[in-house]
């Protein structure tokens, strides 16, 4: 990721005509000189810290996006500018700063982020304040289509629910009804951890042991050695990030990987990425997959990414940013409309069209809750596949609206205003 | 005459700062940007009473900060919607913690002095991060919001009108820096002084170091405790990077940048740094090498701050 | 419940062999310069990528013995170009400069080698256990136990055995003196700093083994570090060791028991040292004040 090719100012204005190569002469305030202001969309997404890399790929998905739609002839005949901040990786206050600049300062039209799931919850907060329409790209807390939904924000990536109700039966009927936990200490982590033992209950098995570690633990031999001694059929693993790679690495240096199956919830290609390839092992759910031969418009995505993404592969991270940034276009020009309560009410069952859905079946953002109702991708992690970066084989789709819990059970309560 | 100067630079301070949400757009920032700078500038003015006026220096204030931030947040979401209760909770909250905790490190002195009250702030961070059922742990605190005001004869909407709030924060400030002002001006303060300046002969004179130590610590906390509550009502939000040693470092660096031995230094350093950091994160995804090398530029340089060195330059000419 | 126990205190001391590795470089620059080295979790990561850099070219073992020396020259000509101006000034400064150079390490780190974790591949006979009934005891894991303590080794003997070493020592007691007998003070903080930050360094390759290698890596190792000399004793090396083990230990230990509580244990045991014994386990008398 060599962020210094880049031009200095990240906010650039992103021109469809630009590939036309008039505006390159002119510079892009042809628009304005049009007396036209064009709709900002502003992007609140850490570039610096641990979730760095997250959020430069949702960037990159976005900027895609939008190249797209000003080409397409923009969101009500207007072009479409991209603002983007960084929020930092930790630093919530900031985030929450950055959120109240593009709004207040730069009066953005749509809100977008953020990948940390604290600084979702509060952007959703700024956001409902100001009565923003704001779509969440890759925070997976519950709350933010749960406990703390608004009105005015709906969310692309997967509920935790949906994750372990995907992968469970598979893991279940084909790997054992002995499970041991081992589950980061945050909410993130309990609601998975509670998602799959409400599948093992379903299902007649039994929670042989659970641990939970730490958010952030460096070491985790502690509880591989307890998981060990408790003889488990399937080891899971319900970390994300940077704390999956440590986990994974040590799983199996220890060798737990040949006497147990190694499975979890959530996986990312940016976590099979930074892992060795011994150590690619397990049963995930992934939230988008690039290699998806016979599902139309994925083949032009994907090399539509690579020019950007210095030749790499689209993570689901990438889609995030894109379906995101796409579903502010699509919304807008159908309902002819900047009005939030009015775009919000439009995206209530809206179906993402085959060509930002990118995924097989039915896409849409399901009305009680604002959560995207899309398909999940069951499958293992491969040490090699057919092409140098197919680190994970999809053994199986399922539906989201099938996964997920129903809206009255999701702690929504929609409030209109 | 100097007396005089002094009584217009506070002058021109007070001013631009009351009408701050007034031309704060027309030089390209925000009103929340402007409560921001306000907020760090009473953290910064806190933490100065004790590294600046008592020579002590401390590297865990954030624990304090957050504690203010977390006692208001968790009095509003599940004890009273009250906004003036959740203030006095958080900085009744921050000042309890500093005072056992003063009370444990006040023997120690320099570096390891600031050792400790990393190590510290870092114990009431991880309770922050690691405590989910209570303060939400890694998701932070959410779910409540700041309230209107009852003054009983009517209230201010602080929530939906952004200057109501940034008034009442600039009022916690005006109050907190007034009382800072009086104490070192009292004979308190005046031992403080004769502290930093050579603690054996303070000790000679009688003074009881330890305790003054601990005091200027407590009180010190108790308006950072204060920052700590208004920035968790500017943000609707608490999260455990409030209590974070990094969040300590912020602190100390705009003290240091605007001036540690005068009075406004911290109030100048917070408002450069804050504007600073906002503007170049804006600009470039490597901002933070750039803050970095201020940091090293402002310790090699400009070690008294901006206004030290106003005033040094002052007394030479 | 007793095989369990006993995994987790030997497990617990090759962890705490870790923290001591970081803590002694620290603890060396602090007591000889009277500085906190927040950048220590930066240079840790610098040794981690240059050692992955390095790796294709000259094998795990050439990185191994090659970035941390590297990394020690960094850590001299930062010393030489920025830190020595601070020596004798209000330790606030040093503070500050080192919290800055951390940014900077971090987001240079992120600058060169990008924002992703890299996969750093040690030699595959590391990577397996050695016998079923300790299968915590990696190859990794037991070569990672032994360099610790080799360098450690190494590190007494030098500061004992050696001209170096005993000037180093006299001057963590007493700099004006050593000065006085006409020793280059300048050289040997230098030196002293150098000495540092390749342990630093040596912890990043080690750890680049076992955790994702990522700009921020060093960032969760450094507080365990930081208690790790508290506990033991401000000023005294053998404390700072003996520290790195037992919050090793004493965390491995409540992990049985009470796993969540696996980290507040070191901080419990700060308090209570800081209380009982403030100067810390095997601090010198009067050092603290």
């Amino acid at each position: 990721m060599d962020e210094h090719t880049e031009s200095p100012g990240r906010r650039r204005m992103l021109k469809a005509a630009a590939a036309a190569g008039i505006l390159q002469a002119t510079g892009p305030f042809i628009i304005s000189a049009r007396g036209e202001q064009p709709i900002k969309i502003g992007l609140n997404d850490p570039l610096t810290g641990t979730y760095a890399e997250l959020g430069k790929n949702e960037q990159i998905g976005c900027e895609y996006a939008i190249e797209q739609i000003n080409a397409k002839g923009g969101i009500l005949g207007r072009q479409v500018q991209l603002l983007v901040e960084d929020s930092t990786s930790a630093d919530t206050g900031a985030a929450v700063q950055k959120a109240r600049k593009l709004i207040d300062r730069d009066k953005v039209d749509f809100l977008l982020g953020n990948v940390n799931s604290a600084m979702a919850v509060a952007l959703g907060q700024v956001s409902n304040e100001r009565r923003i329409y704001h779509v969440v790209t890759g925070g997976h807390t519950d709350a933010v289509t749960g406990s703390d939904c608004h009105w005015n924000v709906f969310r692309v990536c997967n509920t935790t629910r949906m994750e372990t109700n995907s992968v469970s039966k598979t893991l279940f009927s084909k790997y054992g009804k002995k499970w041991y936990f081992i589950t980061p200490d945050y909410a993130f982590g309990h609601t998975l951890q509670e998602g799959f033992e409400a599948a093992l209950k379903q299902y007649g098995g039994t929670e042989v042991g659970a641990d939970l570690v730490p958010l952030g633990a460096t070491d985790f031999s502690s509880y591989l050695i307890k998981a060990q001694a408790a003889k488990p059929d399937v080891i899971i693993f319900l970390q994300a990030g940077q704390d999956m790679i440590n986990a994974l690495k040590q799983a199996v240096q220890f060798g737990l990987d040949k006497r147990f199956h190694i499975a979890g919830a959530q996986q990312e290609l940016e976590v099979l990425d930074g892992l060795s390839p011994n150590a690619r092992i397990g049963t995930w759910v992934f939230e988008w997959y690039w290699n998806q031969p016979n599902v139309p418009h994925v083949a032009e995505f994907v090399a539509g990414i690579r020019k950007r993404n210095n030749g790499k592969v689209p993570t689901a991270r990438h889609w995030f940013g894109y379906v995101a940034a796409w579903t502010c276009a699509l919304v807008a020009n159908q309902a002819k409309t900047l009005d939030a309560v009015k775009l919000a009410k439009a995206t209530e069952n809206f179906k993402l069209p085959p060509e930002v859905a990118l995924m097989p079946g039915e896409t849409f953002y399901r009305a009680g809750d604002h959560q995207l109702m899309p398909t999940l991708y069951v499958g293992h992690a491969q040490e090699k596949g057919s092409a140098p970066e197919d680190l994970f084989h999809v053994d199986e789709l399922v539906k989201g609206v099938d996964a997920a819990l129903p809206v009255s059970e999701t702690g929504c309560h929609m409030k209109w205003s | 005459m100097k007396a005089l100067a002094g009584r217009y630079v506070d002058l021109a301070i007070w001013l631009g700062l009351a009408t701050l949400p007034y031309w704060i757009g027309a030089a390209g920032g925000y009103t929340s940007l402007g409560t921001r700078v306000v907020v760090m500038a009473l953290a910064a003015t806190a933490l100065n009473f004790l590294l600046g006026f008592t020579g002590v220096l401390s590297f865990g204030h954030a624990a304090y900060f957050g504690l203010g931030a977390y006692g208001a947040g968790m009095t509003i979401k599940y004890l009273v919607p009250s906004t003036g209760l959740g203030i006095l909770v958080g900085v009744a909250a921050g000042t309890a913690a500093a005072a056992i905790v003063g009370a444990l490190i006040a023997r120690l002195r320099g570096v390891y002095f600031a050792m400790v009250t990393i190590a510290f702030g870092q114990v009431f961070y991880f309770i922050a991060f690691r405590w989910n059922a209570v303060t939400g742990g890694d998701d932070g605190l959410s779910g409540w919001r700041r309230l209107p005001i009852d003054l009983g004869f009517g209230s201010i909407d602080i929530l939906g009108n952004d200057q109501a709030f940034y008034y009442l924060t600039l009022a916690g400030f005006a109050v907190a820096v007034a009382v800072m002002a009086a104490l070192l001006r009292s004979p308190f303060g005046r031992s403080l002084l004769a502290i930093r300046e050579n603690e054996r002969r303070a000790r000679f004179l009688g003074i009881p170091v330890e305790q003054h130590i601990w005091l200027s610590f407590v009180v010190s906390c108790f308006f950072v405790s204060l920052a700590g509550a208004l920035y968790a009502l500017l943000n609707n939000f608490a999260d455990p990077h409030d209590l974070r040693w990094d969040q300590s470092g912020d602190f100390v660096i705009m003290a240091v940048l605007g001036g540690m031995r005068t009075f406004w230094g911290p109030l100048v350093g917070a408002a450069i740094f804050v504007v600073l950091q906002d503007y170049l994160s804006t600009l470039t995804d490597n901002w933070m090498s750039l803050i970095g090398v201020f940091f090293i530029l402002v310790v090699m340089f400009f070690p008294r701050g901006v206004l030290g060195m106003l005033r040094r330059r002052k007394a030479t000419s | 419940m007793t095989q369990l126990f006993l995994f987790n205190v030997f497990n617990g001391l090759i962890i705490g062999a870790f923290y001591a590795l970081m803590a002694l470089g620290l603890s060396l620059i602090l007591n000889l310069s009277g500085v906190i080295n927040f950048a220590h979790g930066g240079f840790l990561a610098v040794g981690g990528y240059l050692a992955y850099t390095l790796m294709p070219f000259i094998g795990f073992w050439g990185a191994l013995a090659v970035a941390p020396l590297l990394t020690a020259l960094i850590g001299l000509l930062v010393e030489f170009v920025l830190i020595r101006r601070l020596y004798g000034r209000d330790p606030l400064y040093s503070l500050l400069l080192t919290f800055g150079l951390a940014f900077i390490l971090e987001d240079g780190t992120r600058y060169i080698w990008g924002a992703a974790t890299v996969p750093f591949d040690i030699p595959d006979w590391m990577t397996t256990a050695l016998s079923d009934q300790f299968f915590f005891l990696t190859g990794y894991r037991l070569f990672m136990v032994l360099l610790v303590f080799a360098a450690v080794a190494a590190l007494f003997l030098l500061l004992n055995k050696t001209r170096l070493g005993l000037r180093i020592r006299a001057g963590s007691g007493d700099l004006e003196t050593v000065s006085a007998l006409g020793v280059n003070v300048r050289v040997l903080r230098n030196l002293n700093f150098g000495l540092g930050i390749y342990m630093a360094g040596l912890a990043g390759v080690l750890a680049a083994g076992m955790l994702g290698l990522q700009p921020t890596i060093g960032s969760a190792l450094i507080m365990p570090s930081f208690i790790a000399i508290i506990v033991g004793g401000l000023g005294s090396l053998p404390g700072t060791l003996l520290g790195g083990l037992l919050i090793g230990v004493a965390s491995g230990v409540v992990t049985v028991f009470f796993p969540s509580a696996s980290e507040a244990v070191i901080y419990v045991m700060m308090g209570v040292v800081l209380l009982v014994r403030p100067r810390g386990l095997l601090g010198e008398e009067g050092r603290v004040q």
